[in-house]
């Protein structure tokens, strides 16, 4: 089925894959329409909490009709969703906004950028990218940054791209963050995937300009609805959008990606 | 069974409403609900000309419900009518238009500009914002404010006038009675409470506005309250609002003396909310032995 729809879907599995971050795969039916880079939200049995959690879709199995999602455990409505497990049925509401550009990346050397819980919506990509046949992208490389020794994904991203790691404390690759990785790595990408912190997106969009590279950002804001009614979630444009008419632009419909040039971050 | 109600000489196929700032103008629900099974779409809140609202965060959840200070974001009223209005027209329901403005000459600028509007039913005038600094709530907390306003729009308008009240008044019976001898037609209520919320971990306001308004099931008791005191106040009709999360919910609003009710802060919960409500109450007219929803409103409590 396509178009946006709120539904019970099934956990399939669910693990812990570093501290605090879950690992999970629920039944949807709507897998085969979703473009990486899109999310869904994800509803609380607690009643006190009313609104959907924006999480980002991690890897779509098209064929088995299955979605995973790879969040962070940051207050009560996630601590609720690591509770499940196989069998249990959890309200999402989904797919919601506008994912990576894939179509751009043809011919084109491509680097995806990820930086904490930003990393997970890239697994998709890479992967979506490194099945394009001829004419596909050129080089595929991903550069993650996270906190510490805590790599998660890691090793499934070197399945389908160049793999360059970034840590704060510098237990594990690059000290320093993902542009630091980046520069270190040699690569010269004619385009850039990024999703991430917004210290982290200001710094590639930044870096992208500097060096004539198309960047597409993925943003994070607080959600309230995440269907574009309530205007929560807006980001700053340099020029008025054609649906607000004012320089705010809707990061879950909008967005949540969008071209770097676009934004006054 | 009937379930048709009537406001100021205007029929809705029944009582259950959008909330304004909370459906947009329909559009984005149009995905999940039929609009045309609505009594009506109240539409986000519209100005003269574009605003840009506030800085973001622009939303906290908080326990049973949520805070916000959009800042009444809006495209201006020429975009308004060429795409949201015409939007609007496919639809069998009626329309609500919620006007906000910071001077009286920004609201009847709206006002004017909507009066030869076939499409527009009714306007819901938003005296009563607390997150815009000028203008808005300076007219709804005060009553001789609240009449001057009223009386201005009235003299102007072509359209049946509801005026949109807050609760961070001390008497809302006398915002209601003000807002009635000025001639206003109906009013609407409870706006959001004015709320806080700081994220202790970073030693920040939750908003970038610092105070929003709280709305969502955790205001419900004081909205039925509010809504029980306006309409023993006045003799125009009473729409009520404040965490409608079911057909129950809204019952109790018309037991309180409401003629139609509003669903707000719920459809973020449930896009579905709205037509829920609606079936729910007509199960409850039916199991009940109701033949005439308006037989229920104000009952001797």
């Amino acid at each position: 089925m396509s178009g946006k729809q709120k539904c019970a879907s099934k956990v399939i599995s669910q693990k812990m894959i570093a501290d605090g971050i879950y690992d999970m795969w629920l039944e949807a039916d709507f897998a085969g329409d979703v473009v990486p880079g899109q999310f869904i939200g994800v509803y609380t049995v607690n009643k006190a909490a009313l609104l959907p959690r924006p999480i980002s879709i991690c890897e779509a199995d098209r064929k088995g009709s299955a979605i995973r999602i790879v969040y962070r455990v940051v207050g009560t409505g996630t601590a609720e969703f690591a509770l499940y497990g196989p069998g249990d049925y959890i309200m999402i509401l989904g797919p919601l906004g506008n994912g990576f550009p894939l179509d751009e990346a043809e011919g084109k050397n491509v680097v995806v950028m990820g930086g904490g819980i930003g990393v997970p919506p890239l697994l998709e990509t890479v992967k979506r990218l490194s099945e394009k046949k001829t004419p596909g992208p050129g080089e595929i490389n991903a550069v993650m940054g996270y906190r510490s020794r805590d790599t998660f994904l890691s090793d499934e991203f070197s399945k389908y791209a160049g793999l360059y790691i970034a840590s704060d404390d510098g237990s594990v690759g690059v000290k320093g963050n993902v542009i630091d990785a980046l520069k270190e790595s040699g690569k010269k990408p004619d385009l850039i995937f990024a999703c991430g912190p917004m210290p982290m997106l200001k710094g590639i969009k930044s870096y992208a300009e500097e060096n004539g590279i198309k960047a597409y950002l993925s943003l994070e804001e607080r959600m309230a609805c995440g269907v574009g009614a309530c205007l929560g979630c807006v980001c700053r444009t340099k020029e008025a959008d054609s649906h607000s008419h004012v320089k705010n632009a809707r990061i879950c419909t909008e967005g949540p990606v969008f071209d770097a040039s676009i934004l006054d971050l | 069974m009937n379930t048709k109600v009537s406001i100021s000489g205007i029929t809705f196929k029944n009582p259950v409403m959008t909330a304004s700032g909370t459906f947009g103008s329909g559009m984005e629900y149009s995905d999940f609900v039929d609009l045309g099974r609505l009594g009506a779409v109240v539409t986000k809140g519209v100005a003269n000309v574009p605003w840009e609202g506030n800085p973001t965060p622009r939303v906290a959840e908080v326990y049973g419900g949520m805070l916000n200070a959009i800042g009444l974001q809006n495209p201006g009223v020429e975009v308004f009518v060429e795409r949201d209005l015409e939007f609007l027209k496919k639809y069998d329901t009626k329309v609500i238009v919620n006007v906000c403005g910071k001077t009286v000459e920004d609201y009847l600028e709206v006002v004017e500009r909507l009066s030869d509007e076939d499409r527009v039913d009714m306007l819901e005038i938003n005296v009563s914002c607390p997150n815009v600094r000028e203008g808005a709530i300076a007219f709804g907390q005060k009553a001789d404010a609240l009449f001057g306003i009223t009386s201005k729009i009235k003299e102007k308008a072509k359209q049946p006038v509801i005026m949109k009240l807050s609760p961070n008044v001390t008497s809302i019976s006398e915002m209601a009675k003000a807002a009635e001898a000025a001639g206003a037609d109906a009013v609407s209520l409870i706006n959001t409470l004015t709320g806080m919320k700081i994220d202790i971990y970073r030693r920040r306001f939750a908003l970038a506005n610092r105070t929003g308004g709280l709305s969502g099931p955790a205001i419900k008791p004081v909205a039925v309250r509010m809504v029980y005191e306006a309409a023993h106040a006045v003799k125009i009709p009473v729409i009520g609002m404040g965490g409608i999360a079911s057909a129950e919910d809204a019952i109790e609003f018309i037991m309180a003396g409401a003629t139609a009710v509003a669903v707000g802060a719920m459809n973020f919960h449930d896009p579905y909310t709205t037509v829920r409500v609606m079936e729910g109450i007509e199960k409850f007219m039916e199991s009940e032995g109701i033949e005439d929803i308006n037989s229920i409103r104000g009952i001797n409590l």
